[in-house]
């Protein structure tokens, strides 16, 4: 029998997680000298209360989606893909090529456009590490971590040897054209009398990621190329039994994987600074693994994990903004919530699972 | 009367709601060999990682030789004088056997005067207990009948009075076996206690001087050896009245669907498996390939399974099969009609974390009828999983439940149920007993014979002597990757299958096979008659 009921594997456990990290993250605070509550308060009132925060916030989350279900795809296929960076950069330098150079008519179609470039840089890069795990044997950790560092380098060289406008001094494209902005949550939700989501960056590109959500949930559990993915990832020698092909499951999963880490750039490049610079990552393709961890490579969780992250990235800059907190303490916060979350699991599980047996033992 | 060398008392164990030992008392004389006999899962292995203190009881005690004992843990054991041979031996592969035999027991700093004293000792052991080891091979160059004595060696150097061997044959040839029969009896004699555990019940009647049987935790019943009978202990074993034998009608067999034809198999490491064999199965017969463990007959079945490559011919009903490339892999194997029942359901067969419904298509996943445009129609395969478990008597029949929540008897037969019911031309089936019930075995062998029965070739690959000679209808032994001959099962036994299992043959077709093979196996052979 399973040792506990499936609601407390996938609710429970991430719930005390969160409660830990968050008991912890109060205790830093509290030695600092500055009082957790207000800090919570704050974090809250920021990210969540208002709408402009909130605009914040699912902006940060629309990336995490994309790069948590691209960890999570991979996951499935038993393969950890680190290079969610280096792709999501990738992405950004595919977004840029096809908003700049084709005359797009409308923002709808070149949203269409950009997904496919992003997508395309992102499977690319992707491609390459899977290849050689599949057909050579190099770990795929080693080779996509090297691979982001490669991204940087030929995203570097590209926006100062090749997209850098003339006599700009700015390492980056030149702004896309107007016909490419993509309608911001400003845009659609306000009204004549309010404005809505005041100078935040969220847009429509959420929606595109709550679609991929949905859409991946569909692949991994309603199509036979899910079917082969997850058992590819529970038993290589079950799957070859089966006549499912190494090659092509590693292949394919870390293109999708990819491909999904190169759409989150349409959220930053496209939809926020309209330009591809430099760094428009953030470090977002790293905390995809967070978020799939959290999430139990789950869609769903995915969802709420991101949203979380999100929270943690719009409050945490609220808290730099209005108190002594330094930013580095935010850092903190985020790296307890995925120490606990991530790795820390079988903390929380264990303890958990005996309860559970416990409680059956009682009723037996 | 003297005390008993091991006594239990009420010895109870639970593992979460699993009650793996209740309230069972055992006692066992000294200087006799005692059989504990059971299922798999009936809590044998759990009772006597109690008595080797591997697991605490919950309640119970314990009294050695009289004595009233606490086994905390294995050194306890130890020094109580308790031994312990696994079923898969604890020895370090590239250390020779002396070194493996002070392994835990060194004296003082250096190595050599230890060395010196265990080289001593071990050849009074070998004297007394015909117990014959080269103390200077490597354990990787020993044959693992070899590699058993080591087990009892190390035991015995520590001075144990009780020995416990955990399935001791499960890795033997009939004829290792014999040999470790006589050892037992030799240390019997010598007034060693020894506890046997086994789920043979062949061996509990040649061997045991009493018998204890095992059923879902429970000691259903300790009798003297002499006075019962394999029917009376299955029955004890299974609950029910069980049939030892299999019913079949002889075969009728047709046209050749399998020839195989100087099939080699190299595998990862690069070493040559399958050293050129050939045979042929019939529509409507049932081929058995007996042999040790290890001796080509997984390489086989993974290339005709196709999940290997292999050299040489194939053909199926007349048609050659690819044995490299594309067309070499797993579905290209069904759609010729091949069905496999591999030999490591939990490794190969299954996928343990997926529901029993998704594991009912596994494999045949990409079949068009599974599908509903580009989803796969789970509703559909979900009432045809329902109905399959049904038909195959899974128990519980609940097809969202995971695979690994079955035991081991139902998972085979969710294998079972997926690859008979694909109608296949050949089924090539691995082990379908390894690890399954005795209840669960006799309603697989039925399902097997009654696929033969309507005209299907089988080949069937098992390490059970036994399963092999009432199943099949012909019968190939394999050694170090030849066949060495092919008998009727009505005109052979175990003995001479044994022989040629351990490479031993008369026939002058298979003398030009490897003779260096040769030599190993007879020395060996003669190093366990000294």
């Amino acid at each position: 029998m399973e040792k506990m009921p499936h609601w407390a594997d996938i609710v429970l456990i991430p719930l005390i997680s969160l409660i830990l990290a968050a008991m912890l993250s109060a205790l830093v605070i509290l030695a600092i000298g500055e009082s957790p509550v207000d800090a919570f308060n704050l974090m809250v009132q920021g990210a969540l209360m208002r709408s402009a925060g909130w605009g914040y916030t699912l902006y940060y989350a629309t990336n995490f989606m994309f790069t948590g279900l691209a960890v999570a795809v991979a996951f499935h296929a038993r393969m950890f893909n680190i290079g969610g960076e280096g792709q999501a950069m990738l992405g950004g330098l595919g977004v840029a090529y096809v908003c700049l150079f084709i005359p797009w008519p409308h923002w709808s179609l070149a949203l269409i456009g950009a997904s496919l470039g992003a997508a395309m840089f992102g499977a690319l890069w992707a491609v390459i590490p899977a290849y050689l795990q599949a057909k050579r044997g190099s770990h795929i950790v080693i080779t996509t971590i090297m691979f982001n560092f490669i991204a940087a380098a030929l995203l570097n060289y590209f926006l100062v040897n090749v997209l850098r406008p003339p006599r700009s001094m700015d390492p980056a494209t030149a702004t896309f054209p107007e016909a490419t902005h993509l309608p911001s949550f400003r845009d659609m939700f306000s009204t004549a009398e309010t404005i809505m989501f005041r100078g935040a960056p969220a847009n429509v590109t959420f929606f595109i990621a709550v679609a991929a959500c949905v859409l991946v949930w569909f692949l991994i559990w309603r199509t036979k190329l899910g079917y082969e993915i997850r058992a590819f990832g529970h038993s290589e020698t079950a799957a070859k039994y089966a006549g499912i092909s190494p090659v092509k499951i590693t292949v394919i999963s870390m293109v999708i994987s990819g491909a999904l880490a190169g759409m989150m750039s349409i959220n930053t490049t496209m939809g926020e600074s309209e330009r591809l610079v430099l760094n428009s990552t953030e470090g977002a393709g790293f905390i995809g693994i967070a978020v799939a961890l959290m999430g139990r490579s789950h869609p769903f969780g995915v969802f709420l994990a991101a949203i979380l992250f999100g929270f943690l990235y719009q409050g945490g800059a609220e808290l730099a903004l209005w108190t002594n907190i330094p930013r580095e303490l935010i850092v903190v916060i985020q790296a307890l919530v995925i120490l606990f979350t991530g790795a820390l699991d079988n903390m929380v599980r264990m303890p958990l699972e005996k309860i559970f047996l416990a409680f059956r033992k009682g009723d037996a | 009367m003297t005390a008993p060398a091991i006594e239990l008392k009420g010895i109870s164990k639970a593992f979460g709601p699993v009650q793996a030992n209740k309230d069972i008392s055992i006692s066992v004389q000294p200087g006799t060999i005692h059989g504990i006999i059971g299922e798999n899962g009936a809590g044998k292995s759990t009772l006597m990682s109690i008595l080797y203190g591997f697991y605490k009881a919950d309640k119970g005690e314990i009294f050695i030789k009289g004595d009233k004992t606490q086994i905390p843990d294995s050194q306890a054991a130890i020094a109580a004088g308790i031994g312990m041979v696994f079923q898969h031996f604890k020895l370090v592969e590239n250390f020779t056997v002396l070194e493996n035999i002070i392994l835990g027991a060194e004296e003082g700093r250096l190595l050599r005067p230890s060395l010196a004293k265990a080289r001593r000792t071990l050849s009074h052991l070998a004297e007394e207990y015909e117990l014959n080891v080269d103390p200077d091979a490597l354990i990787e160059n020993l044959s693992v009948g070899h590699q058993q004595r080591v087990e009892i060696l190390k035991a015995l150097y520590r001075q144990a009075d009780i020995l416990i061997l955990d399935e001791p044959t499960g890795v033997l040839t009939p004829a290792e076996a014999d040999q470790l029969f006589r050892i037992l009896d030799r240390l019997r004699e010598e007034g060693k206690t020894i506890v046997l555990i086994t789920h043979k019940l062949r061996e509990i009647m040649e061997i045991t001087d009493t018998v204890s049987v095992m059923r879902r935790g429970e000691m259903t019943a300790t009798v003297k050896t002499s006075e019962t009978s394999p029917e009376h202990l299955a029955e004890l074993m299974v609950g029910r009245k069980v049939l030892l034998r299999v019913d079949k009608k002889s075969a009728s067999p047709g046209d050749v669907v399998l020839e195989v034809e100087g099939l080699r198999v190299i595998d990862d490491k690069g070493v040559l498996r399958v050293k050129g064999i050939d045979l042929t199965v019939r529509a409507g017969e049932i081929l058995g390939i007996a042999g040790v463990a290890g001796n080509g007959q997984s390489e086989l079945l993974e290339v005709l399974g196709g999940f290997a490559d292999g050299k040489g011919n194939i053909r199926i009903n007349g048609e050659e099969l690819d044995l490299t490339g594309k067309y070499s892999d797993g579905q290209s194997r069904r759609a010729r009609g091949i069905a496999h029942v591999p030999e490591d359901r939990q490794r190969e067969g299954l996928i343990m974390e997926y529901t029993a419904w998704e594991n009912t298509i596994f494999g045949y996943h990409l079949d068009p009828t599974y599908q509903k445009g580009i989803l796969m129609d789970n509703v559909g395969i979900q009432a045809e999983a329902q109905a399959k478990m049904e038909r195959f008597d899974v128990r519980p029949p609940h097809p969202k439940l995971a695979a690994k929540n079955f035991s081991g008897g139902n998972q085979q037969k969710i294998v079972l149920a997926r690859e008979i019911e694909r109608n296949p031309d050949l089924l090539l089936i691995g082990q379908p007993t390894r690890g399954v019930d005795i209840g669960a075995i006799e309603f697989i062998h039925q399902q097997i014979i009654s696929l033969r029965d309507q005209g299907k070739a089988i080949l069937l690959v098992s390490v059970e002597l036994e399963e092999i000679l009432s199943l099949s209808d012909r019968i190939a032994v394999m050694f170090d990757g030849h066949i060495m001959g092919e008998r009727m099962p009505d005109q052979t036994d175990e003995k001479e299958l044994g022989l040629l299992m351990a490479g031993v043959t008369q026939e002058p077709a298979a003398a030009d096979y490897k003779v260096v093979d040769q030599q190993f196996a007879l020395q060996d052979q003669e190093l366990g008659g000294a």
